[in-house]
């Protein structure tokens, strides 16, 4: 039971704070409370508490398997489109419980946008890849689509690479480029939170610092939760950062403070490269 | 070491004389395939080519000891095709979309795939029994209707088998970034999945055309026949296949060469198609 011993609850908060966090002049964005998630039977989230803070990046490392993938899945109710997987909990988002019944799935995903390991262009232009998103929520006229593609285009990095070819397939594009496509798209649908699934697992080391610089500047503007095996890349990213081991949250910190000086030994452990 | 070395030697020349072996029979095998194509095909091409000119596709079919054309019967075979995929495309659509989609983790799903599975090596006479009791009976006379619907019944297995499988090619991944967008399921399927699997589900039909377009069973029992032109469906139809079944058994010269003729046409179309079907899943 050392996991309860690293965190404490603070009772001045509504929300579960951790030891170090000074949730002080910080927004909770999204606060999960006693979070469990199901596939079938086994049980790979055991009671989460942890708050994601609002223009801010919380990185999520661990070991394979140890539910990081899995907590972000439920953040925009992913899970929902397979049969057998469930939650239960509470993941306050706007003083709504985003894991309630009523909640219309469709609309959380328009504002907690989702960026996936494998780039997934849609098999169609690059322009039609983002104005497929803003059309979908907005009847406008073809020049503020036009102007909403080349302002998500440019905030992804992307439209000085794309602006002569905007009619030709998104699926043309090269690995890092796609990724940055998706990140534009998600952009594009105005989201308030970004989900990064291992963004640059796929991509060399050029597109990689790209992408990362790219998450460090979008963070003005959208709280940022990344899931990541790097954890140099945690480290570069992150304001703070979580530890989950076996569907446990280990540890949750100031991103310094995790990698210089963490509070529990198993986080000590994977940091070092002991494990996982 | 020697011994070993020897060992080794023998071993490895054995398993090149296997090698050798199974290669040779490999080659054999497929040449024998093969073989028998070519000759159709030749024979085919030998035999309907001289009867090939303009009046094949102005005249009709003619009557015994005259000189005549197929175009009855090409026009009859293009209206019941045409028909035929209209009604069995979009209910085989539908159904490879429901099992592919919706259905993915449904007993239902489970159970229309085993029944498609054997739709789709049923014989063809069955089907055209089959329709012959449902439809020609109670309606009284063979028609192009009857026709068109046993033909729909053969092209619905084939359009639900590669819908759903090329729908199962489109990988979760690309769902799920639909999805992360707010994009409703049946807007994913229509504007994302259909587009990536557009190329195999349009492919799935050709095929389904390519297959339906030499069917003969089917018919006899259903559209039987007609010497005349007659676009009128509500009457007995001519076909091509039916034709040639009809002129290749005849003892008439001028028949047995418009038969050929008829064969080799629809061999061409065939070839047409699956060609046409083979270049749409090969270009990404």
């Amino acid at each position: 039971m050392s996991m309860a011993s690293s965190q404490d609850v603070s009772a001045g908060t509504a929300t579960v704070t951790h030891r170090g966090v000074e949730a002080k002049g910080l927004t909770p964005k999204v606060s999960l409370k006693n979070l469990e998630f199901f596939y079938g039977d086994s049980r790979a989230l055991k009671g989460i508490n942890l708050s994601l803070y609002a223009n801010k990046t919380t990185a999520f490392i661990g070991p394979s398997g140890c539910g990081k993938s899995t907590l972000l899945r439920v953040l925009n109710r992913m899970y929902d489109l397979y049969p057998g997987q469930r939650a239960t909990g509470e993941v306050m988002f706007d003083g709504e419980n985003l894991l309630d019944a009523g909640v219309d799935i469709n609309l959380l995903r328009a504002r907690i946008g989702m960026v996936f390991q494998k780039p997934t262009p849609f098999p169609m232009t690059i322009y039609e890849n983002i104005a497929f998103g803003i059309r979908l929520y907005d009847k406008l006229p073809r020049a503020e689509v036009d102007a909403r593609v080349e302002h998500a285009l440019r905030r992804a990095a992307l439209w000085d690479e794309v602006k002569d070819k905007l009619a030709s397939s998104g699926l043309g594009l090269s690995g890092g480029q796609q990724q940055r496509l998706c990140i534009a798209r998600t952009v594009a649908v105005k989201p308030e939170v970004i989900l990064f699934d291992e963004p640059c697992s796929a991509l060399d080391p050029i597109s990689t610092a790209k992408i990362e610089e790219l998450i460090d500047e979008l963070k003005q503007d959208y709280t940022i939760v990344i899931v990541t095996h790097n954890m140099q890349q945690a480290a570069r990213v992150s304001d703070f950062t979580a530890f989950m081991y076996l569907g446990d949250l280990v540890e949750f910190d100031v991103t310094e403070k995790i990698f210089t000086n963490p509070s529990d030994r198993r986080t000590q452990a994977y940091i070092t490269g002991r494990f996982g | 070491m020697a011994a070993a070395s020897t060992a080794t030697s023998s071993l490895y020349s054995r398993r090149r004389r296997g090698d050798h072996i199974a290669t040779g029979l490999a080659y054999a095998a497929a040449a024998f395939g093969l073989g028998w194509l070519i000759l159709i095909l030749g024979v085919l091409v030998y035999e309907g080519i001289g009867g090939l000119s303009l009046s094949v596709f102005t005249e009709n079919t003619p009557p015994p000891g005259s000189a005549g054309g197929l175009l009855n019967a090409i026009t009859g075979s293009i209206i019941m095709t045409v028909l035929a995929v209209l009604i069995g495309t979009p209910i085989g659509i539908l159904a490879g979309t429901y099992m592919a989609e919706y259905g993915r983790h449904d007993k239902l799903a489970m159970i229309v795939r085993f029944i498609n599975d054997i739709l789709l090596s049923a014989p063809s006479v069955v089907v055209g029994l089959f329709i012959y009791e449902i439809m020609v009976a109670p309606m009284g006379h063979f028609s192009g209707y009857a026709g068109s619907v046993a033909l729909a019944v053969i092209v619905i297995p084939v359009v639900v088998r590669t819908t759903e499988d090329m729908l199962r090619l489109v990988p979760d991944t690309l769902r799920e970034a639909a999805a992360s967008i707010g994009l409703p399921r049946s807007l994913m399927i229509m504007r994302i999945a259909y587009r990536a699997a557009r190329a195999g589900i349009v492919t799935g039909i050709l095929l389904a055309i390519a297959r339906i377009s030499g069917e003969t069973a089917p018919l006899l029992f259903t559209a039987l026949n007609n010497q005349f032109f007659s676009t009128n469906m509500n009457a007995p139809m001519p076909s091509l296949p039916v034709v040639i079944f009809q002129f290749a058994l005849s003892p008439y010269e001028e028949w047995q060469k418009l038969a050929w003729t008829g064969a080799l046409l629809i061999t061409v179309t065939v070839l047409a198609l699956s060609v046409l079907a083979r270049s749409l899943t090969a270009r990404k």
